[in-house]
C-alpha cells in the first residue's frame, strides 16, 4: 500500500521548500502533490507530519559500528537502530573493527548484515592500509567492488607522508575520497585532553592544537600534489579551520566535517575526571569552539558527522588517562546541531545540507526528494523539547557527555527504502 | 569547628579554614614524635591501607610511621603484590579493599585523578599520596606547616618554586596551597617545563631564576627527573644547573632569613648545590620530620577526629 506524508513542509535545499504531500510507493518516492489534491485516493497509509519538516534522509558519515569484533560495545543492529532513532537513513562505518575492514570479505559482511536487518543503510569506509598498520596499502579496488565509498585509517593517522601521497594518488585513480584522521602522534605524546589551563589544573597531559593542524596542513599539500579528493574528519581547532578555508580559496579539492561536541562543549567542561568528556581530538578551547562555529557558518566546514564511538564501562570506568577516547553521538547529533539553527549560526537549509545533502554528495548518492528516487526520508519535529537521557538510547553504549542536556528538536520519523524504521511514540 | 571532609584528594578542594585546621592539628601531633614512647592510642582499632601503585620510599614510610604512632593498624600493598598485575581494574581493587572494612585508604597512583575515581566508590576515607602529575596534598600541607612553623605565617610571604613544574604534582599542590593561604608564588623553569595556563592556579612565571629568587622568603627546588623524556626537555644536567640550579651566589638574592626546601629526593649538583642543601637555611630534613606529624593529623581528622561523633 502507498504511504502519504501529509501536512509537512518539504525541505530539500536547491530543489524544494514547500508545503507538499509526498506519496511513497514501495521503496520509491512516487509523487509530490498539492496537499489539497485528491489524487491517490483514501486507500493509503497516512503519516500526519503537521508542523514538521520532511528532509532528504540524514547521513552520518562518521560512525563506529564496532561489529565485527567489539560486539559488546555495539553491533550493526544496535548501531543502526540508534541511527534510525537519530534520524539517519544511512551511516558510513569506520574500518577499525576486528578484523579490520581492509578486505572485501569484511566489507561484504557489513553490507550483508545491514541488508538483512532492513534498518538504516550502511556505506562502509575501508582501510587505507592493511590492518591500519600504516605500512602497506589495502586492496582498495577489491573493497570498492564490494561496496566501500571511501577509505580511511580513522582512529590513526597515516604517519608516513610518502605512503599517504601514494594512497591519495591510488584513490584518485579509483575516484574514491580519502577520509583523513589528522593527528601528529609525536605531538600528542600520550596526552588525553586539550593542552591548556584546564589540563594543567587537572594534571592531565595535554594535546596541543598543532597535533591536528600540522597534519591538516601536510595533507592539504599532498592533496595539491596529487589532486585527490580529501575529506578531513572531526575538525576541532581554529588553526585547522583556517588552513582549510585558505586551501578552498586556492581551489584545493578538500572538504571537512566537525562533530556536535566540538561546537557544543569546550575543555573547561571536562570536570572531575569524567571520562565521558574524553574523545580524540579532545574538546578544545572557547576560541576553537567559536572558530568551528564560524567555519560552519561560512561553509568552510562542509558537514556535521557524529564520530559515534561507543565504548562500554570497561573502557570508560577507569583512570582518565587509561580511558578509551570517544563518545556516542547518533542519538544526540541532530538535536545538538539544531541548536546552531536556533542560535542563528545556520539556516535550516544549511543544516539540511550539512547533515544530508553534502554527505550524500561526498559518498556519491543522490537523495533529492523527487519522484523516482528512493524513499529515504527524515521527518523532524523542530518544536519537540526533551532532556537527553542515556538510559533511553538504542545504542549499546552510554558514553555521552550530554546526559541531562535540554534540547529542542528531534526525529519524528525515519524512513528507509519506503519503510518506517523509526517513529516517535 | 569540625572537619567535614571524607577524603583528602587535592588542595583545590580544601578551604583555607580547613588547611589551617590541618596545620594546627599537625602542630599538636609533632610533639608525640619527640616522646620516648612515640605512640598514642588515638586510632587504636582503626585500619589504614597504604595502597602504593607507584614506587615510593619516603612518602610511604611517612604515612606508615604516622599510622603506627596513632596505634592504627597499617597494611601495605604495592603494585607487584596486588591484583593489578593480574589485570584487575582500579575500581575493583578498591572495592575489594573496601570489603575488608578499612577506615582509610592512602593511594599513590601514576594516573591523575585515580584517588578521585575510587573516593566516589568507597565509604572509606581516601587520602591522595600523589596522583600522576596532578596533586600531592600531604606534601604541600607539610611544606606549609614547615614554613608557618619558621615564619609564624604564610600570608604575605614570597615563595619561589623552581624546577619541572609541568610534571610535578608537588608544584601544583604547593602553588595552589600557598596562594590560597595568601602568599605570593613565583615559579621558574625552562619553558619546556612550564605548563600552559599555570598562572591561573595562582602564580607568576619569572623569566629567569634570579628574578624568581629575588626577595624570596622561601625557595623551593624541585627534583629534575633525569630519566624523563630522553633529554627532550633540556639538553644536559650541566646546562640545567647553569641556568636553573640553586647555589650560594643565587641564594644571596633572596631574603637573609630565606628557607630552602626540597620535596626530595635531591640531585645534588643539579638543581641544588651541596653547600646550599646542607646549609642552615635548609629545611629539607625538617620537612621529613613534619611530614609524619602532618600525616598523623590527616589520619586523625578523617578517621578519628571530629568527623565521627562516636569518637568524641
Amino acid at each position: 500500500m502507498r504511504i502519504r506524508i501529509k501536512n509537512a513542509r518539504v525541505l530539500d535545499p536547491g530543489n524544494i521548500d514547500d508545503k507538499q504531500d509526498i506519496i511513497i510507493n514501495d521503496h520509491l518516492i512516487e509523487a509530490i502533490v498539492d496537499p489539497k489534491s485528491n489524487e491517490y485516493g483514501t486507500d493509503i497509509d497516512l503519516i500526519d507530519a503537521g508542523g514538521m519538516i520532511v528532509v532528504p534522509g540524514l547521513i552520518d558519515i562518521h560512525v563506529h559500528l564496532r561489529e565485527p569484533g567489539h560486539e559488546y560495545k555495539e553491533t550493526i543492529e544496535t548501531g543502526l537502530t540508534a541511527a534510525a532513532k537519530g534520524g539517519f537513513t544511512a551511516v558510513c562505518s569506520m574500518p577499525n573493527t576486528n578484523p579490520v575492514n581492509d578486505n572485501a570479505q569484511v566489507t561484504k559482511f557489513i553490507i550483508n548484515r545491514a541488508n538483512e536487518l532492513g534498518l538504516s543503510k550502511v556505506f562502509p569506509a575501508g582501510a587505507i592500509t592493511q590492518g591500519l598498520s600504516g605500512n602497506t596499502l589495502a586492496e582498495i579496488y577489491d573493497m570498492k567492488q564490494a561496496g566501500i565509498i571511501a577509505v580511511t585509517d580513522d582512529g590513526k593517522p597515516v604517519e608516513n607522508s610518502n605512503l599517504m601521497r601514494r594512497a591519495l594518488e591510488y584513490c584518485r585513480g579509483l575516484d574514491l575520497p580519502v577520509f583523513v584522521h589528522a593527528e601528529e602522534l609525536s605531538l600528542v605524546d600520550g596526552g588525553s585532553m586539550n593542552e591548556g589551563p584546564s589540563a594543567t589544573f587537572w594534571g592531565i597531559k595535554g594535546i596541543p592544537n598543532a597535533a591536528e593542524s600540522v597534519m591538516v596542513v601536510r595533507d592539504i599539500a599532498l592533496s595539491e600534489l596529487t589532486g585527490a579528493r580529501l575529506h578531513f574528519c572531526h575538525i576541532s581547532t581554529g588553526e585547522s579551520v583556517e588552513a582549510i578555508r585558505q586551501a578552498k580559496k586556492r581551489g584545493v579539492n578538500v572538504t571537512c566535517e566537525t562533530a556536535p561536541h566540538y561546537f557544543t562543549l569546550i575543555d573547561e567542561n571536562v570536570k572531575d575526571y569524567d571520562t565521558n568528556f574524553k574523545m580524540n581530538p579532545p574538546l578544545r578551547s572557547k576560541e576553537d569552539r567559536q572558530a568551528v562555529i564560524r567555519g560552519l557558518s561560512d561553509g568552510t566546514i562542509d558537514l556535521i558527522a557524529s564520530d559515534h564511538a561507543p565504548h562500554s564501562i570497561i573502557e570508560k570506568d577507569v583512570e582518565f588517562e587509561n580511558a578509551a577516547f570517544g563518545i556516542v553521538g547518533l542519538e544526540t547529533s541532530l538535536s545538538l546541531s539544531l541548536k546552531l539553527v536556533q542560535d542563528g549560526f545556520l539556516t535550516l537549509e544549511d543544516l539540511v545540507n550539512k547533515m544530508s545533502k553534502y554527505p550524500a554528495k561526498l559518498i556519491g548518492i543522490n537523495n533529492d526528494i523527487k519522484p523516482g528516487n528512493i524513499a529515504d526520508l527524515t521527518i523532524i519535529d523542530l518544536e519537540h523539547t526533551h532532556e537527553i537521557d542515556p538510559e533511553t538510547f538504542e545504542s549499546k553504549s552510554r558514553n555521552t557527555p550530554f546526559a541531562g542536556f535540554k534540547v529542542k528538536g528531534s526525529t519524528f520519523l525515519t524512513m528507509v527504502n519506503g519503510k518506517i524504521v523509526y517513529q516517535r511514540n | 569547628m569540625r572537619f567535614e571532609k571524607k577524603d583528602i584528594l587535592d588542595i583545590q578542594s580544601l578551604e583555607p579554614g580547613e588547611i589551617s585546621m590541618i596545620l594546627d592539628t599537625a602542630r599538636g601531633m609533632k610533639e608525640i614524635s619527640e616522646r620516648p614512647v612515640k605512640k598514642v592510642p588515638t586510632l587504636r582499632g582503626k585500619t589504614i591501607v597504604l595502597f602504593f601503585q607507584e614506587p615510593s620510599t619516603r612518602t610511604k614510610l611517612s604515612f606508615d610511621t604516622a599510622a603506627k604512632r596513632l596505634s592504627a593498624d597499617s597494611i601495605s600493598i604495592s603494585k607487584s603484590s596486588s591484583s593489578i598485575v593480574k589485570g584487575e581494574t582500579l575500581i575493583d581493587t578498591a572495592k575489594n579493599l573496601e570489603a575488608m572494612k578499612p577506615d582509610v585508604i592512602v593511594l599513590r597512583h601514576s594516573s591523575s585523578g585515580a584517588p578521585h575515581l575510587i573516593a566516589k566508590r568507597v565509604k572509606s576515607s581516601v587520602i591522595n599520596a600523589g596522583d600522576g602529575i596532578h596533586a600531592h596534598p600531604s606534601q604541600a600541607l607539610l611544606d606549609m606547616m614547615s614554613v608557618r612553623e619558621k615564619k609564624g605565617k604564610i600570608q604575605g610571604l614570597k615563595i619561589s618554586i623552581i624546577g619541572d613544574i609541568a610534571h610535578s604534582r608537588v608544584a601544583r599542590s604547593d602553588i595552589t596551597g600557598f596562594s590560597k593561604m595568601g602568599a605570593t608564588v613565583s615559579i621558574c623553569a625552562p619553558r619546556t617545563m612550564i605548563p600552559m595556563g599555570i598562572e591561573n592556579m595562582g602564580c607568576t612565571v619569572s623569566p629567569d631564576i634570579e628574578t624568581c629568587i629575588e626577595g624570596a622568603d622561601v625557595v623551593m627546588m624541585l627534583r629534575i627527573q633525569k630519566e624523563r623524556q630522553g633529554n627532550i626537555l633540556f639538553p644536559t644536567e650541566r646546562e640545567y644547573a647553569t641556568l636553573f640550579g640553586l647555589n650560594k651566589t643565587r641564594l644571596k638574592l633572596a631574603k637573609k632569613d630565606v628557607l630552602v626546601m626540597h620535596p626530595g629526593p635531591m640531585n645534588r649538583g643539579v638543581e641544588i648545590s651541596s653547600d646550599v642543601a646542607d646549609s642552615d637555611c635548609s629545611m629539607i630534613l625538617e620537612q621529613v620530620t613534619n611530614g609524619v606529624a602532618l600525616r598523623m593529623a590527616l589520619f586523625y581528622l578523617v578517621a578519628g577526629g571530629s568527623r565521627h561523633a562516636d569518637s568524641d
